[in-house]
This record gives C-alpha cells, sequence and structure tokens, in this order.
C-alpha cells in the first residue's frame, strides 16, 4: 500500500536526516516508529506526504509515486494521507467543527470553505466522527477551550474525515498525562481497525507501542535498525537502537501498568 | 572540595564591567563628559527674546481655561467632519491594501520575488515623511482632503504590512502545517490556518493606526491638505488662541475616545 524506496534526506545544515530508508507498508497495518530524537522520526512521515521534501528516493501510495508529482496532484494525494500531530495542532481560534471540517478542503472549493458552507454530508460525516470520539457537545467549542486529550481526539476527527487510506501520526501522545496516552493510542488502533487504515506512528513510548502495534521500526540515525513483532523488541535491541541503558525496567514496566490499569478498570 | 573551588571561596563577587579594557573605560567616560560640557556650551539662547515670548506662551495656555467652541463652531465642525471622513477612508483603504502586501512580505508564506517587491513597498511607504507626501499630494491634487486621504492610506500601508508581516511570520506553524496536510489549496490554508492565528493582531493594529490617521490628519493641514488641521492653523494665523485651544481639545477626547475604544476590542478579540 505504501512503499518507500531509497528514502534520503538531507537537510541545508548538511544533517543527513535519513539515509536510504527502504519500508513497505501492507493495507491496514498499523506501524510503530521508534527511536531517540533526532533519529529521523519527523521527517521519514514528513517526507510521505512532502510537508518536508525528500532529497531523492521514491514514495508509492498504491500505484501513485509521490515525490514527482506536480503541487496540484500532490493535493489531490494529500486527500488519501490523514495526519494526526504532536500537540495536536489544531488552529486554536476556530471552533472545534471549523477544525474537523478542514480535513475536507483539499475535496470543496475555496468560496464553500471560506463562508463555510461545506456539502451536508461532510457535516453529517463530522458530527458522526465527534460522536464516535465522544465530543459531539463541543462541536461549537472553541479549540482552545479543550483539554489535551479531547484536542488530540478533535485531531483524530480531522484526520479521518479526510476519508484517508493512511493515517501519519507524529507523536500523538507526546504531553498527554499516561492514562490519556493509552486512550489516544487505543481509540487511534480501533479507528484504524474499523476502517482497515495502515498507520504509521511515530512514538517515544517504547512500552505504549508494544501494547498496541503489529509491527514496529526502529530508526536510529536516519536508517532502519530494527523491523519487527512488538514481542521481539528486547533489551539488546532497545540498547542498538537507544545505546547503552538499563532496558529492563522498561520492558518490565509494562506488563505491570497494564495490569494495574486493567484492575481499575 | 576542588582547588578551583577552594581558591574560589571566600573571594567577593562583582558583576563583570560592560567594558573590560579599563583604559578604554575611562577614555570613554572622560569622553562623554566633555561632550556633554560642549553640547552645553553651544546652545545659545537670546534671553530677551524669551522674555517676549513667555508672554505669548502664557496667552496660548490661558486661553485653555477659556476655549472658545462657539465664534467660529461652523468651522470646527466642518474641519472635524472632514478629518474623520479622511480618517475613516484612509484607514479602510489602507487597511484593505496592506492585507495583501503583509501576506507577501511574510517570508514563510511567500515565494522570495513576491516577498522581495512587497519589502520594498513597505520599505518607500516608511521612508517617505507623512508631511512630505503630503507636501508632494498637495502640490499634484492641490489644496483639500482628497491629498490628505491619499497620505494617510500611503502611510497606513507600510506601518500596517509591516507590522502584520511580522506576525505572519512569527505564528505557529504546527497549526498552518496540519492545515496544509490536508490538501489545501493556497487560498484555503492562509483562510484556515494562517487567518484565525493573526486575525486579534490585525484589528488591533487596525485600531491603533485609525488612532494614528486621526492625529495625522490635524497635522496634514497645516501643509494644506484638508482637514482640521487647516481649521487649526488658520485659527493660530489669526492669534485666535482661544479658537485653537478649542480645537486641540476636541483632538484630544476623540484621541482618547479612540484609545478607550480601541483596548476595549482589543480585549474582546483574544
Amino acid at each position: 500500500m505504501l512503499r518507500l524506496e531509497k528514502l534520503v534526506k538531507t537537510y541545508k545544515t548538511g544533517d543527513q536526516a535519513l539515509r536510504a530508508v527502504d519500508l513497505e507498508v501492507p493495507e491496514g497495518q498499523v506501524l510503530a516508529l521508534i527511536g531517540p530524537s533526532g533519529a529521523g522520526k519527523s521527517t521519514l512521515i514528513r517526507c510521505i506526504n512532502r510537508l518536508v521534501e525528500p532529497t531523492s528516493g521514491k514514495v508509492y501510495l498504491g500505484q501513485t509515486e509521490l515525490t514527482g508529482l506536480s503541487s496540484s496532484a500532490l493535493r489531490r494525494e494529500r486527500r488519501r494521507m490523514g495526519m494526526i500531530f504532536q500537540e495536536y495542532a489544531l488552529v486554536e481560534r476556530l471552533t472545534v467543527m471549523e477544525n474537523v471540517l478542514s480535513g475536507r478542503l483539499g475535496y470543496v472549493g475555496f468560496w464553500r470553505s471560506f463562508t463555510r458552507r461545506f456539502p451536508q454530508a461532510d457535516v453529517d460525516e463530522a458530527f458522526r466522527l465527534l460522536d464516535r470520539v465522544g465530543l459531539l457537545e463541543m462541536a461549537d467549542k472553541r479549540a482552545d477551550e479543550l483539554s489535551g486529550g479531547q484536542r488530540q481526539r478533535v485531531g483524530i476527527c480531522r484526520a479521518l474525515i479526510q476519508n484517508p487510506a493512511l493515517l501519519l501520526v507524529d507523536e500523538p501522545t507526546a504531553s498527554l498525562d499516561p492514562k490519556t496516552s493509552r486512550q489516544i493510542m487505543r481509540l487511534i488502533c480501533e479507528l484504524c481497525a474499523e476502517r482497515g487504515l495502515a498507520a504509521i506512528i511515530n512514538i517515544h513510548d517504547v512500552a505504549l507501542a508494544q501494547m498496541f502495534v503489529q509491527r514496529v521500526i526502529g530508526l536510529r540515525f536516519g536508517a532502519i535498525e530494527f523491523d519487527g513483532p512488538p514481542e521481539a523488541l528486547t533489551s539488546d535491541v532497545l540498547t542498538t537502537i537507544y545505546g547503552e541503558e538499563d532496558w529492563e525496567a522498561t520492558i518490565a514496566k509494562v506488563d505491570e501498568d497494564d495490569a494495574e490499569i486493567e484492575a481499575s478498570q | 572540595m576542588s582547588d578551583a573551588l577552594i581558591a574560589a571561596v571566600g573571594r567577593p563577587w562583582r558583576k563583570p564591567p560592560l567594558v573590560q579594557r579599563k583604559w578604554l573605560r575611562w577614555t570613554l567616560m572622560a569622553g562623554l563628559i566633555a561632550y556633554i560640557i560642549a553640547a552645553v556650551m553651544t546652545i545659545e539662547v537670546n534671553w530677551s527674546r524669551v522674555y517676549e515670548g513667555l508672554e505669548r506662551g502664557k496667552q496660548f495656555v490661558l486661553a485653555f481655561t477659556s476655549p472658545d467652541f462657539t465664534a467660529r463652531s461652523s468651522d470646527i465642525w466642518e474641519g472635524m467632519l472632514e478629518s474623520i471622513i479622511m480618517t475613516v477612508a484612509a484607514s479602510v483603504v489602507g487597511i484593505a491594501i496592506s492585507i495583501p502586501i503583509a501576506l507577501g512580505a511574510a517570508r514563510n508564506v511567500a515565494p522570495l520575488p513576491v516577498y522581495l517587491i512587497c519589502r520594498g513597498i513597505i520599505a518607500v511607504s516608511r521612508a517617505l515623511q507623512e508631511i512630505i507626501v503630503a507636501i508632494l499630494l498637495v502640490a499634484i491634487f492641490g489644496f483639500g482632503p482628497l491629498a490628505g486621504f491619499l497620505t494617510l492610506s500611503f502611510a497606513t500601508i507600510g506601518f500596517l504590512s509591516k507590522l502584520l508581516a511580522e506576525d505572519i511570520e512569527s505564528m505557529d506553524r504546527a497549526q498552518a502545517e496540519a492545515i496544509r496536510a490536508s490538501g489545501a489549496r493556497w487560498t484555503q490554508w492562509i483562510n484556515y490556518g494562517v487567518q484565525p492565528q493573526v486575525m486579534p493582531r490585525l484589528i488591533g493594529l487596525s485600531m491603533y493606526r485609525l488612532d494614528i490617521n486621526f492625529r495625522e490628519s490635524a497635522i496634514l493641514g497645516l501643509v494644506g491638505a484638508g482637514g482640521i488641521g487647516a481649521t487649526l492653523n488658520t485659527a493660530f494665523d489669526r492669534y485666535e488662541y482661544d479658537t485653537a485651544a478649542a480645537i486641540l481639545i476636541i483632538i484630544i477626547v476623540i484621541v482618547m475616545g479612540l484609545e478607550y475604544l480601541s483596548g476595549i476590542i482589543r480585549a474582546r478579540v483574544q
């Protein structure tokens, strides 16, 4: 469904963020991308929808090659890639509904969007999505009135209303508390399963990734160091990705935490 | 304790001086004092002239205790109306032109050639002082409020475009990026990703500029560009200080009213 071929990104400063990354994501697979800060995780997902221009290499979404597209063709392809951001990236001074509907901007003309007269089908779908994430009554609130977890759920609605084939998720749980983090990850993974979406999730929290995804990619200095199921993430593997540290505590903690949460529910 | 710490403990600490080299510090100090003495000595005051002038100054100040709103009330009213119309029209036109120029002058929104052109327009508008522009425009269009209106519009562009462009450049990139990622076209991106972020600033600056334009309209009258300034100038020429005082009081009240209004509006749009 998504295929990256020898994707390279070298920033103007000379930093090599990505060194010839090859990756294939099949239909409906949810994949976590882990690695230390500066390993190129954000760059990788931004190179896919070209918010960052890759230096060389190819990106195939289905049959379409993205890196060579003109700007209008790129806009059409971006509609198929929903993106969820670190710290939500909602437009704070717009209402929740406007934020959700902004996911349809690729489909409607300028005047429709300028006058906020979206097609009824889009409005209905926005209400359905807000209801699905439990924020229906917040529709006319301004985005900056919401809590962190609520904002991220609006961000999820905005990505899903694009009716994408692929979700690009950049640190969805950064700056959320542990419980909300899990709820958000669970919600993303459930929605992906419901709609058969593939997703690439950048995440710092290894334990959280292990809990929810089917496949983990470890990135270090812009190259893939690990590619396998979450169970295969041993402390040796984490050492090759992140460097020397006592990993047993991190991995063991997962199960304890989990038991605790299960018990409290 | 390390050796470095042992050496440091017990030693007094003072803020390092701004100029490190001692001789340079003292030279600068001496130079400054010499300059002040020399500067004071060059001031030439004709004390007998000041003595005569004091009387005129006293009359001017005393006129404020008995401002005359009635003797020239129709002139004042006409001038004031002209100034207000000039101010509002120039602000509306100036702001409308400023917005696209501000977008062009923000490096994170516009491509380089557009950026350079728009920055150029701003630089020209800011470099030419209002009075000079007004004199030029009065020469072209003749005496009257049209020249004043054009001058104020022109000055508004330089002011508002520059400050709005700076606000656009310092906006939150993530919010704008999120809109772009949805496949929005450029105009939609501006409308959804940029406009909401800079709207409070745009409204605040517009109110502030309205206030400045009104004050400027009083000055522009002095060079013949119409408005209350022309009335004020006439009053001074006729030594009618009481009428001049009335005009100045009205200007002060209106400026303070606008200031108060803009305060309320800015608090509301946050």
